[in-house]
């Protein structure tokens, strides 16, 4: 395997992208807990605690599934889909959360919030909250409440408190802002666990760390199973959580291709979408220096997506490095193919994917049937679609927003 | 030297503490805001913050996000707010600080920026989300500007973090009174005095102190200890009761400023021990 270069550096900066760009009140608390990750990273007693709860709690490792019919259907690659919709609160983000809180809990913090756009980062956030009794505040644009209520009632069931946001776009970029606001306020006492690889250093670094299981794992399933590592990696990307996961321990294996799907809504050349990689200029927001959807004098632009976790007009820091050295090659696809992507792995396969891993699974239709049948194709399978099932008949019903 | 280090050491002879005031460019409108801060010098602002909108003001409370997005609404652009300083340097020697988020400032391009600023008649410049470990760049163009880099300091501050922030600091170091957003908050007791003498510690600069500030009562007892006062989203709150409504919005504006301007005076021992340092 090929050394690859070690990201961030000590400022985490990932080449220009990352930093930490955040006022006064929070750099204690940033440094802080970035002391505080640095000791528990590599101490044995942290690490047998996080893969207790990942293997007992979690239910890992997570299948890497062969499609069968899938593959057969398109008549190219075949396709294995990491099920990290099996894990438990049904994604990827408990991954994650469990990390955060086990550190939040070793640093003596008794609350904490997260903001959230689907509802899966609350959800996890909340489930482990109830699981360490710690008190959780989850940050929800009022906009995302409506469309993933079932989410909203999950979180609450968990004993969380939902603070609708009602702020700019009431999506997740206004959730994240007054989360932070909230963090500024409760500094003392709170721990802000960020759900996606972005927000100042150390986050994008952690959060990747927490997620890199999922390619940890995919690496030695796929190499058990076929006994060779993968053409391509797939995952959609919001702020890039999953992505990062997946294809991070893959980054020093040079033959081994990877591409984040990005939600491009109504269509790139609607302006209604949330494509940062693909049509984003380099800006800071959130903490970090990365791409992002803005306008010519800096202002962010709302963004649309079918799938609330996708509806952000910034990306991981990592990614945008990622995409400038052309080691990720970022696609997206629209709102109605990642709805057929949706139905299409539901009759196929018999799995409801979120509607935000529905994009990686449409851009899986249009790269698998090119490929040799030989090749090997890996789709982050991020999520499950239960909590998009009244979105979903709404919009058959109604048509999809333009 | 700066207009912000003249304008502390003329304040310092009449044993005065500085009165700064923030508006948001661009509200209730463009053309109205330059105006506006001349009306605010005359009722007795000292030094003006002139905020730059932000569609994403992480680190602002319920008022001047609103400020913001009126102003954004109106189409104000950091072009625009550069206008509007040029317009306020025609009529007033007022020192001039633009405070924003960093996004935009980095959008327009931090030397040409800083070039157009300097030409506009700015002073200073204060990014709420630009630690001094990210500050770089903007420092050596501002620097080449002759514009000053205002940091903040909070009540996390660790004795690392004041002495990392004041190495940086041009102007004046501005004080954030509480952990927590801007926004008006009249049961605030600012007691800074022991934070405000271990930043004085580490440097000559003048200390501000600012966030949640709105009577004459609290400015008195800040200017028990510190060398500036700041006073924002009250001011706003009024632009935001009035609108464009001129007449009573200059009236209002006018005696509120004119009442904090009269707290402003240093008494007692401190003003004694003041005029020999």
């Amino acid at each position: 395997m090929a050394a690859r270069p070690v990201m961030p550096d000590e400022l985490g900066h990932f080449g220009i992208f990352g930093g930490r760009y955040v006022s006064e009140t929070l750099m204690p608390a940033i440094l802080q807990l970035e002391k505080a990750y640095l000791e528990i990273k590599d101490d044995p007693e942290f690490t047998k605690e996080l893969e207790y709860y990942l293997k007992e709690y979690v239910g890992r490792p997570t299948p890497l599934y062969f499609a069968e019919r899938m593959t057969k259907d398109l008549g190219g690659a075949k396709i294995y889909l990491k099920r990290e919709d099996l894990a438990h609160t049904g994604a990827h983000k408990i991954n994650n959360t469990i990390g955060q809180a086990l550190l939040a809990s070793r640093m003596g913090k008794k609350r904490v919030i997260a903001e959230t756009g689907a509802g899966q980062h609350g959800v996890a956030t909340a489930t482990v909250a109830a699981l360490l009794d710690m008190e959780c505040e989850i940050f929800m644009g009022l906009e995302d409440t409506r469309r993933q209520a079932l989410n909203v009632t999950r979180m609450k069931l968990l004993g969380a408190t939902v603070r609708e946001v009602t702020q700019g776009t009431q999506t997740l970029k206004d959730a994240m802002n007054e989360a932070m606001r909230d963090w500024i306020t409760n500094v003392r006492n709170t721990f802000y666990i960020i759900g996606s690889v972005a927000g100042p250093h150390p986050y994008p670094m952690m959060v990747r760390d927490f997620q890199s299981v999922i390619g940890r794992e995919a690496r030695e399933q796929i190499l058990e199973k076929e006994k060779r590592l993968p053409d391509l990696l797939i995952a959609c990307v919001g702020g890039g959580s999953n992505a990062m996961g997946l294809f991070y321990p893959f980054l020093g294996d040079e033959t081994v291709k990877m591409t984040g799907v990005e939600a491009a809504g109504s269509g790139i050349e609607s302006g209604h979408h949330a494509a940062t990689l693909s049509s984003g200029t380099v800006g800071v927001l959130h903490g970090s220096k990365t791409y992002l959807l803005q306008d010519e004098n800096g202002q962010v632009l709302g963004t649309h997506s079918i799938a609330p976790g996708l509806d952000y007009p910034g990306v991981g820091p990592e990614h945008s490095y990622l995409s400038d050295m052309g080691r990720v090659s970022y696609k997206n696809v629209t709102d109605s193919e990642a709805l057929e992507g949706f139905k299409y792995l539901s009759q196929v396969e018999g799995i409801i994917p979120a509607l935000e891993s529905a994009h990686a699974v449409a851009y899986t239709r249009k790269a698998a049937p090119g490929m040799p049948r030989d090749s090997v194709i890996i789709i982050c399978l991020s999520g499950r679609g239960d909590k998009d099932i009244n979105a979903v008949s709404d919009i058959l019903v109604k048509g999809l927003k333009q | 030297m700066s207009r912000i280090a003249d304008k502390f050491k003329e304040l310092k002879k009449k044993n005065r503490i500085a009165l700064v005031n923030y508006v948001t460019a661009g509200d209730p409108s463009p053309e109205l805001t330059a105006d506006l801060v001349l009306k605010l010098v005359d009722s007795g602002a000292d030094i003006i913050e002139l905020g730059v909108p932000f569609s994403d003001p992480m680190a602002d409370g319920p008022a001047i996000q609103l400020a913001s997005e009126r102003a954004l609404k109106k189409g104000t652009t950091l072009g625009k707010v550069l206008d509007i300083v040029k317009r306020i340097r025609e009529k007033s020697e007022v020192p001039i600080i633009m405070f924003g988020y960093y996004n935009p400032f980095f959008k327009y391009g931090l030397e040409r920026f800083s070039k157009d600023a300097a030409d506009a008649g700015a002073d200073g410049v204060l990014v709420v989300d630009l630690p001094p470990e990210e500050a770089g760049e903007f420092k050596v163009h501002l620097d080449g500007a002759g514009l000053d880099l205002i940091f903040l300091l909070a009540p996390t501050s660790t004795g690392e973090r004041i002495s990392l922030v004041t190495k940086n600091a041009s102007g004046f170091v501005y004080l954030v009174s509480v952990t927590g957003i801007t926004g008006v908050r009249p049961d605030m007791d600012f007691s800074l005095e022991d934070l405000t003498s271990e930043i004085r510690h580490s440097t000559k600069l003048p200390v501000g102190v600012g966030f949640g500030i709105s009577s004459p009562e609290q400015v008195s007892r800040i200017a028990g200890y510190a060398d500036a006062v700041i006073v924002g989203s009250a001011i706003v709150r009024i632009i935001e009761k009035h609108g464009e409504n001129k007449e009573e919005l200059f009236d209002e504006l006018s005696g509120f400023v004119s009442g904090l301007s009269r707290a402003c005076g240093i008494k007692g021992e401190r003003s004694l021990s003041r005029a020999d340092r």
